[in-house]
């Protein structure tokens, strides 16, 4: 009896941390959980969050509320391409910095850190400011949300490539100098892949940040509507259950990319995490 | 005497003599460069010619730049207590997700064994989950007849009056779990290179696991901790998403008032208020860095 419990007492001790951990990461997914089951719901009412309800409606229905799949398709659009801007760009940054020794090495990181430790509400003033300072007030649009995604996808680009690039061991680039490649073969046939996961790791979380994105970009999108401000709109209108639809679905369609991702390059023997 | 003394350690990180000089790392820094100083410190520069501005101006009919120093005087007056407000709520999070977030990132560097990778991918999960709809779902599960509310009221030492929607623990547990990811990422990272040796070296000069802990693991977390609250604070003390979905007009943060002015065209105004709360903010980070003796931020 004696000799149970005090082993009940060292599991709960050994595995109080893991169990703490797993709560506060219910406490991380129970919004998912609303989201993923108010897509399914019927409300009584008008766009109310109470369950009435299950119906698919919602699934299929998916494009009825005016402007919802417009701004759904104008934020993937902006997010692919500033995702591909902002990763080209950050990459060549962090290979710079972790790769090549040059003066001002300590400014171009506090350079780099810099947007990251501003508050979105100020880069996105300060790039309004900018625009309408150098008359282009009435151009918002598009382009002027592109920009400013780039400008804040690119420092957590640097920051995630060159984690990569500092935990990889650069013998390994040395050897093969060693066995006559040039820089251009080390570099594609070495380099490249060998941090390549930790550029598809932040493409990823430049894609969902700049997906997410709504304070800067609502200071800096004119007349257009992306996907988080249509649901700011609907907020005060009434909101329609579709928008959980969307959630749901990128949920769905990160967690597949993620978990193939994570396996293909298991089997290649190099993680992404 | 030379056999006794191991001149190197097999797999010690090699020395940074790899790295290369000249031009390449320039070229390579360029374009990137360019972006951020057209995008981010001309905008900047440009925030403060416009904080400047005379308030009598507006769009339609042009500012006039008259060097306008009271802007700021007349701006912090007027909004101070969001101000004041929205550094206490963005620290109250903070600690709450240092709280919250050492434990898991904790968990998942030292006692998930296999199950590390799945754990790290829950935690990265709710960023796919648009922000503003996650904290929509906020919005309805802390309302007052949702069973987070019941199951508190239940509870014998909370009246059966309590209200968490509109309240600012709504809108201080709203930022707390919109931020803790990126608390508990960087954290995990430093974790995750602690090497384990150095944990069994302090058990075989007998120090207890929690003392182990305390003068080996945590000393050695530290540039995570710091760059998780840094990565958790800033954006805390300038969102205004949770106050505006989770808060009421009592718990306005001074980003829902830069906000505003903005949209009301008091560019002047708001102009003062982002520099003075960018200022504030960088104060206080460069306290914290230099109290905390780190240099290794990111």
């Amino acid at each position: 009896m004696k000799a149970s419990m005090r082993t009940a007492g060292d599991w709960i001790a050994r595995h109080l941390v893991l169990m703490i951990g797993l709560l506060v990461l219910l406490y991380m997914l129970t919004p998912v959980f609303v989201v993923v089951l108010m897509s399914f719901n019927q409300p009584a009412g008008r766009n109310t969050y109470t369950f009435d309800g299950f119906t698919l409606d919602n699934w299929t229905n998916l494009c009825e509320p005016y402007q919802l799949c417009s701004s759904v398709g104008l934020s993937l659009e902006i997010g692919l391409l500033a995702t591909l801007v902002a990763t080209l760009l950050g990459t060549l940054m962090a290979f710079a910095m972790v790769r090549h020794r040059f003066r001002g090495r300590a400014a171009a990181n506090v350079f780099i850190f810099l947007p990251m430790a501003t508050p979105e509400i100020v880069l996105g003033s300060s790039l309004l400011a900018l625009f309408v300072s150098s008359g282009l007030a009435g151009k918002l649009g598009f382009w002027t949300i592109f920009v400013a995604h780039v400008m804040f996808c690119l420092s957590f680009v640097v920051v995630t490539v060159k984690a990569r690039l500092a935990g990889m061991d650069p013998r390994l680039e040395q050897a093969a100098a060693d066995l006559y490649a040039n820089e251009w073969q080390t570099f594609w046939r070495v380099s490249f892949p060998l941090v390549f996961p930790g550029i598809l790791a932040a493409a990823l979380l430049s894609f969902s940040l700049s997906f997410d994105d709504f304070i800067i970009t609502n200071l800096n999108a004119g007349q257009e509507v992306t996907f988080p401000m249509f649901v700011w709109g609907a907020n005060t209108k009434g909101i329609p259950m579709q928008i959980n639809v969307i959630g749901t679905m990128m949920f769905a369609i990160a967690l597949i990319v993620v978990v193939v991702g994570e396996f293909g390059s298991r089997r290649r023997g190099r993680a992404v995490l | 005497m030379a056999h006794v003394v191991p001149t190197e350690i097999p797999d010690a990180p090699p020395a940074p003599e790899q790295q290369r000089r000249g031009l390449a790392g320039y070229l390579l820094l360029t374009p990137g460069s360019l972006w951020l100083a057209v995008f981010f410190i001309v905008p900047t520069v440009s925030l403060v010619a416009t904080s400047l501005y005379d308030p009598s101006g507006s769009l339609e009919f042009g500012y006039q730049m008259t060097g306008h120093v009271q802007n700021y005087p007349h701006a912090i007056a007027e909004y101070w207590d969001p101000i004041v407000r929205s550094l206490q709520y963005a620290l109250i999070a903070t600690v709450a997700c240092m709280i919250l977030g050492y434990p898991l990132a904790y968990a998942i560097a030292f006692k998930a064994g296999r199950y590390k990778t799945i754990l790290l991918v829950a935690v990265i999960a709710p960023f796919f989950t648009s922000f503003l709809v996650r904290t929509l779902a906020w919005q309805y599960l802390l309302g007052d007849n949702e069973w987070v509310v019941t199951f508190l009221r239940w509870l014998p030492f909370t009246g059966a009056e309590l209200q968490l929607i509109n309240t600012p623990v709504a809108v201080v547990a709203g930022l707390t779990y919109n931020f803790l990811p990126f608390f508990v990422l960087p954290l995990y990272a430093s974790l995750e290179k602690i090497d384990h040796r150095l944990l069994e070296a302090a058990g075989d000069l007998y120090a207890s696991p929690f003392r182990g802990f305390l003068k080996v693991t945590l000393p050695l977390s530290m540039p995570g901790v710091v760059a998780g609250t840094l990565l958790t604070f800033i954006p805390a003390a300038g969102d205004y998403i949770n106050d505006e979905l989770l808060g009421s007009p009592k718990t306005r943060m001074v980003g829902n008032e830069i906000q505003s002015l903005f949209y009301a065209g008091d560019y002047p105004t708001a102009s003062a208020l982002s520099v003075a709360l960018m200022v504030t903010i960088v104060l206080l980070v460069a306290v914290y860095v230099w109290r905390a003796g780190t240099d290794e931020l990111v």
